[in-house]
């Protein structure tokens, strides 16, 4: 007789509870993973209330939004000279957000809760994010137009907003002349200057053009100056408002309302105007442009390259993995060869997509680019116009990365469509071709859309290729826009991954960036885990239609 | 009527007839034009992909070529006597040419035209009798005269372009003044001097063996912009025997001095009132007398040559208690007879050294190569390299001149140096380093690709470690035990992460994860080890619940029981950690680590790196080795449960067995995509390229390499090509893990069709 201990440790059980476990680890992380990004990512737009509280015993005031605790050991806190109390082991220590960088020199700082005094929330306390040097935070005092203080009275907080709405307004207004009329000119007066260039390359400039072109500067000139005129009256009228904001140490300090880009008391919220805080928030993280090196502000020109990039990489990767993959399987015969380009084509999956950035760098930019410049652009050079990395270098490259999953799920597809069919559409006379294009890849298409699916969704989280081939952390201008010929491949662009990288690697504020890049993450994540999911769907949909011809 | 209709009908029936022809013909066109399309484009997108392997071996192959030396044009070289000195301008089309009869002449060095010409001594009965030159940026020439004087010139250029083309005109400049320093009566035999901006030193040797130290130092006035002269003066100790060669280093700082008993002395003249003797060695090989030496770019190796043709690098190395010593640090491929002159390059650690016998060879000192040796009709008495080195001036003894073009675009790259211990110049032993630039322009590059090799596989080798027996264990179980409705759900989920870009995962493990483990150090460790007892804990717990309880419950849903214990788990752990470290190990662990085991600790190290490599590599084997255990078919499973065997044993001694391939190939695939992840350990190491197989320590992978370096390289440069390589390196593992594996895959699916 065995016991009951033997019995367990022989029926194997235990393993099998190891294996068990593995699966579970596995689960964790996963769930782990996407659970920390959403927390994180969410949690970025919610307007955290802002502490008030005495540090170091009473000999600072500290005004903030607690962004983070932790527990450690005392010794981490005396080596780094904090006085912490005997017999104390571990101690609590906050980072709190307190902004004001150009008064502290640090927007963030940990505060240890021995030496803290009790934590308040006071309903006055003001948080105003401005164009640069972070946020500020303090209590609004007052007003002033034109350097003259309005009266203080009750009504300071909706004068403010009042006045907040016309900055914006006017800022609009600003950014929109600046960026389309100007832009525009701009961009004529350097096709303006091209077009002259071209003219002395081909060595017979004529008089006339060259006056032509003259004349047509002169306008440009002159429209730029009425534009310049406009703007620097509502510059004037921009810099009309400040206010007087006293921070925690009690110092009163003036800021520009022009710089000022939102204004909000959190600990004065009710929980529907923190949800409309919120949703405004979302809203500029989506459609805005970022600010102060990429750190605030929203991600739109990401979001604009990233989706370009992957169509304009579909246009390419789509006929060309269709052709391939219809050669492979109903053109080329099955042989030695075909077995070894498959199996190739499968391993170049596999192959690290930095070999293919490097690969895009050498052949596309420097070696495609730089013929091309010198055959069609030769009047921009030294200057480069496609011999120097861009859209149409990137989505190539990213292209010839992605191929691989596109041939491999239409080539499943063609071999799912049941030969029955095949043979049918021939025995009616059709010839191959028509039996291909009428039949054949119509009940093959749910496949190659997996196919292109998945492509787009390794595409879109790809980095390490596209910092060769276009990618830039500021993009000056996006690559779809009002000049002729609108859609301009040879720009440079923004990318979504590339920005989590950027920010969360090289900018030097990272504790500030942290949480943009975890709602960026989280866009991204989003992005993908969504389109993986509906390849996977439309996989699981042909199966059992396919299974169900089958019988 | 009925004739009329008839005759429309057969005419509708024959234009029919024509129109199917017609439509028929028109379909096979169709046809044809759509299969020649596709046959052109499949097979165009095919070789387009093999571009890639073709297109980097094509920007590699240049790397490994030798360099080539092609005549050019030969004149008789204009003057009486045999120049003393010989220098070539940046473009190498204008020489200079100096005699000791003082005769100087510029002229172009395509066919010996003259340009300018003159002399440099006023009086009859002075001669010439040293020369030493400079580094082209300085361009100065020292000459040394019969009577104890020392004229400094500067060779000027000055650029113009008529007309577009480039038009040079040289002259002569006297930055110390036209007249010659006296440094003393006595003819000077041999000479040394360096001059910038600010200072000149000149270290003289006379018939009476004194070796004499004269400095002049610029001083401007601010206000008047008049230039004075400061001297000062040192004397060196003596040398016994008589003084062969001088030469002094760029810096003015260190002079090397061989004298006829073949013993190289090294001093430092930092403080030219009193010049230290640092070191003194015989560097003969043998009783073959030093023939030639030179002074490789950067001043801090000498290239030695003796009469039996043999090639050796010296330089200093500094030892643990901070003294100097001369070493020998390699040998080069000799010439067959007496070297009698070396050239150094001016920017590259590489140089030029012909032979009594009348050969040539061209090397480079870090790469250890030869990469050219030509056999010449006459020997060459003396010779210049034009600064960019690709023109060679040859004067032979009957004065005769022959110019050389010579391409020689990449001598820093050997395998030797690209893979093994490489001495670098004040190195103090052989080693393998990356540093592939620095601030300095002669700075002596570093390419060795094994530390980064070592750091890609280290990573690799841990991430390996940690998703190899989760995924493994993890598709096992969800293969074979899982609760089918459950798999159905957890094998998306798991493979989902594959889809997760890994710019993220590298962004949290470098933000998130490893500041965490480098708070909760000891929490982790414990979270690793206690992980799999939990498993064990919740067997034992499982099998003493009452049967009433455990028989309801379906089977294969361990996993989901065991995920409340697992987080109870973590959480007990993580809160243990801080206060057992505090209590064991000083309350703080990387710190105990560096102090008491001596061994480095970075916050970004290869812990997080395996773990973080790991997540992204346990989908891809997991979902492959799934697959494989899942198609074993099941008469196999069912036979052996059928004799007697439990489900572990079946696991064990059919299952797995019968799929181990397809693991095999899971592993391999996996490692591919190890070996080969870019962003994760860019992003969550700290990119040192140090060869340590410390698990606190970071690294720096040859894939994260090219990510830093490839936007600043230098398009066809060295660096450029060898990050090509680096990228037909990783393209040639993975393709090699890749392929592997695929023909393993195939064999087990042909296998699993014949079962």
């Amino acid at each position: 007789m065995h016991g009951p201990r033997q019995n367990w440790m022989q029926s194997g059980a235990p393993w099998i509870w190891l294996t068990a476990g593995a699966v579970s680890v596995s689960l964790l992380i996963v769930f782990g993973l996407l659970g920390l990004i959403i927390w994180n990512g969410l949690g970025h737009f919610w307007p955290a209330p802002v502490a008030a509280f005495a540090s170091d015993r009473g000999a600072t005031q500290v005004l903030g939004q607690i962004t983070g605790e932790e527990t450690v050991p005392r010794h981490i806190l005396t080596d780094a000279g904090e006085p912490v109390p005997e017999g104390m082991m571990l101690v609590r220590r906050y980072l709190v957000k307190s902004g004001n960088r150009e008064l502290q020199g640090a927007d963030f700082a940990w505060y240890v809760e021995p030496a803290m005094g009790p934590i308040s929330f006071p309903a006055d306390a003001v948080v105003l994010e401005r164009e640069d040097w972070g946020n500020f935070y303090g209590y609004l005092v007052a007003i002033k137009e034109q350097g003259v203080t309005l009266a203080a009275d009750a009504a300071l907080w909706p004068e403010l907003t009042a006045r907040l709405a016309r900055r914006h307004e006017l800022r609009d207004r600003v950014r929109s002349i600046e960026r389309d009329a100007i832009g525009a000119i701009n961009y004529a007066l350097e096709q303006l200057r091209l077009d002259r260039r071209t003219l002395e390359l081909a060595g017979n400039a004529g008089a006339a053009e060259l006056e032509a072109i003259t004349v047509r500067e002169r306008a440009l000139e002159q429209r730029y100056a009425t534009q310049a005129a406009e703007l620097a009256t509502l510059r004037q009228e921009l810099a009309r408002d400040a206010l007087v904001i006293r921070t925690a140490a009690g110092a009163e300090v003036e800021l520009p309302l022009t710089k000022i880009v939102r204004a909000y008391r959190p600990n004065a919220m009710g929980l529907f105007a923190k949800l409309g805080h919120y949703a405004g928030k979302v809203h500029e993280f989506i459609l805005d442009d970022p600010r102060e090196a990429n750190t605030e502000g929203g991600i739109f020109p990401a979001i604009f390259g990233t989706v370009l990039l992957v169509i304009v990489m579909s246009i390419f990767v789509t006929p060309l993995g269709i052709i391939a993959a219809v050669y492979l399987r109903e053109y080329a015969r099955q042989n030695l060869l075909t077995r070894l380009v498959r199996i190739a084509v499968n391993n170049l999956a596999g192959v690290p997509s930095i070999v293919y950035g490097v690969f895009g760098l050498g052949f596309f930019v420097y070696f495609l680019g730089g013929s091309i410049d010198q055959l069609f652009y030769a009047e921009r050079l030294p200057i480069p116009t496609f011999g120097t990395p861009g859209m149409l270098w990137s989505s190539l490259t990213l292209a010839l990365l992605t191929v691989p999953v596109v041939i491999v799920a239409t080539e499943e597809g063609l071999t799912r469509v049941p030969r029955a069919i095949r043979e049918g559409s021939l025995a009616l006379g059709a010839t191959q071709a028509e039996t291909l294009l009428r039949t054949v890849l119509p009940m093959a298409t749910p496949a190659m859309i997996t196919g292109l699916i998945l492509a787009v969704a390794r595409a879109a989280g790809e980095v390490a290729p596209l910092m060769m081939v276009g990618v830039v952390k500021l993009a000056p201008a996006l690559p779809l826009d009002g000049n002729p010929p609108f859609l301009h491949l040879d720009r440079k662009f923004m990318h979504l991954g590339f920005h989590i990288y950027d920010v969360g690697f090289q900018s030097p504020n990272v504790e500030a960036a942290r949480p943009l890049v975890y709602a960026t993450a989280l866009l991204l994540v989003l992005v993908i885990v969504t389109l993986n999911l509906a390849a996977i769907a439309l996989r699981q949909r042909l199966r059992k239609a396919y299974s169900a011809a089958d019988t | 009527m009925t004739e009329r209709l008839h005759n429309t009908l057969i005419g509708a029936i024959q234009a029919d007839g024509l129109l199917t022809r017609r439509y028929a013909l028109w379909r096979r066109i169709k046809d044809v034009l759509f299969r020649w399309l596709v046959n052109v484009g499949g097979l165009l997108i095919i070789a387009a992909i093999g571009l890639i392997f073709v297109y980097l071996l094509y920007v590699v192959v240049p790397l490994f070529r030798g360099a080539s030396a092609e005549p050019g044009a030969a004149y008789p070289l204009a003057g009486a006597e045999p120049p003393l000195a010989l220098v070539l301008d940046e473009y190498g089309e204008i020489g200079f040419s100096v005699a000791a009869d003082g005769r100087y002449r510029f002229f172009r060095t395509d066919s010996g035209a003259e340009i300018a010409s003159g002399t440099l001594l006023d009086r009859v009965g002075v001669r010439l009798t040293a020369a030493a030159t400079t580094e082209p940026a300085q361009g100065i020439v020292a000459l040394g005269d019969s009577e104890g004087g020392v004229r400094l010139l500067r060779l000027a250029y000055d650029l113009n372009y008529p007309d577009g083309k480039r038009q040079i005109t040289p002259r002569l400049e006297y930055p110390y003044g036209a007249e010659p320093i006296m440094v003393g009566e006595q003819p000077l035999l041999r000479l040394a001097a360096r001059a910038d901006e600010d200072a000149a030193t000149m270290i003289t040797a006379d018939a009476t063996g004194r070796l004499q130290l004269t400095r002049l130092e610029r001083r401007e006035n601010q206000f008047t912009g008049e230039v004075q002269l400061e001297r000062i003066a040192g004397v060196l100790p003596e040398i016994p025997a008589l003084i062969r060669e001088l030469v002094l280093d760029p810096t003015q700082r260190s002079l090397f001095v061989l004298d006829a008993t073949g013993t190289l002395h090294l001093f430092d003249v930092t403080d030219q009132a009193a010049p230290q003797p640092i070191d003194a060695v015989d560097v003969r090989t043998g009783a073959a007398e030093i023939t030639a030496l030179g002074l490789l770019s950067g001043g801090l190796s000498l290239v030695l040559g003796d009469a039996a043709g043999r090639l050796e690098q010296w330089f200093a190395v500094r030892d643990e208690h901070n003294r100097y010593t001369l070493r020998r640090v390699r040998e080069f491929p000799a010439l067959p007879t007496a070297i009698s002159g070396i050239v150094p390059e001016h920017y590259r650690k590489g140089f030029v050294a012909f032979d009594r016998g009348g050969s040539f060879g061209i090397y480079h000192a870090t790469a250890e190569r030869q990469l050219e040796h030509q056999p010449l009709a006459h020997p060459m008495a003396a010779a210049a390299l034009a600064p960019r080195a690709d023109r060679l001036l040859a004067v032979h003894a009957d004065r005769s001149a022959q110019l050389w073009a010579i391409d020689n675009r990449h001598p820093e790259v050997s395998w030797r140096a690209l893979w093994g211990k490489v001495w670098y110049e004040s190195r103090a032993e052989p080693e393998f380093i990356w540093q592939s630039s620095s601030a300095s322009a002669d700075f002596e590059p570093k390419y060795s690709l094994t530390p980064l090799a070592f750091g890609s596989l280290k990573a690799a080798f841990y991430s390996m470690l940690f998703a190899v027996p989760l995924a493994i264990l993890g598709a096992m179980y969800t293969a074979y035990f899982m609760n089918p409705r459950l798999r159905h759900f957890v094998k998306p989920s798991i493979e989902i992460m594959a889809a997760l870009p890994t710019v993220i995962l590298g962004f949290l493990a470098g933000l998130w994860l490893a500041p965490f483990i480098e708070r909760n150090l000891l929490g982790t460790f414990l979270l690793l080890l206690s992980l799999p007892l939990a498993c064990l804990l919740g067997s034992l717990l499982w099998a003493r619940l009452p049967e009433a309880l455990t028989q309801r419950t379906r089977p294969g849903l361990e996993a989901l029981l065991l995920l409340p214990l697992f987080l109870g788990t973590g959480w007990l752990c993580l809160r243990l950690g801080i206060p057992l470290e505090a209590a064991l190990f000083d309350g703080n662990l990387p710190h105990w680590v560096t102090e008491r085991l001596g061994l480095g600790f970075d916050q970004r190290n290869s812990l997080v790196v395996g773990i973080a490599v790991g997540v992204a590599v346990i989908p891809t084997i997991f979902s492959i080795s799934e697959d494989a255990i899942y198609e074993v078919p099941r008469h196999l499973t069912v036979g052996s449960l059928a004799l007697g065997a439990t489900r572990w044993q079946t696991m064990l001694r059919v299952v797995l067995l019968t799929a181990s391939p397809g693991i095999f190939s899971a592993v391999m695939i996996g490692l591919g995509r190890a070996v080969g992840e870019t962003m994760i350990v860019l992003m969550a190491t700290g990119n040192t390229p140090i060869m340590d197989m410390n698990l606190f320590q970071g690294l720096r992978a040859l894939s994260a390499n090219i990510a830093v370096e490839m936007p600043e390289a230098e398009v066809d440069s060295t660096h450029y090509r060898i990050l090509f390589l680096a990228a037909l390196v990783l393209f040639s593992v993975t393709f090699l893990f890749n392929t592997v594996a695929e023909l393993v895959r195939q064999r087990l699916r042909q296998r699993y069709s014949n079962l």
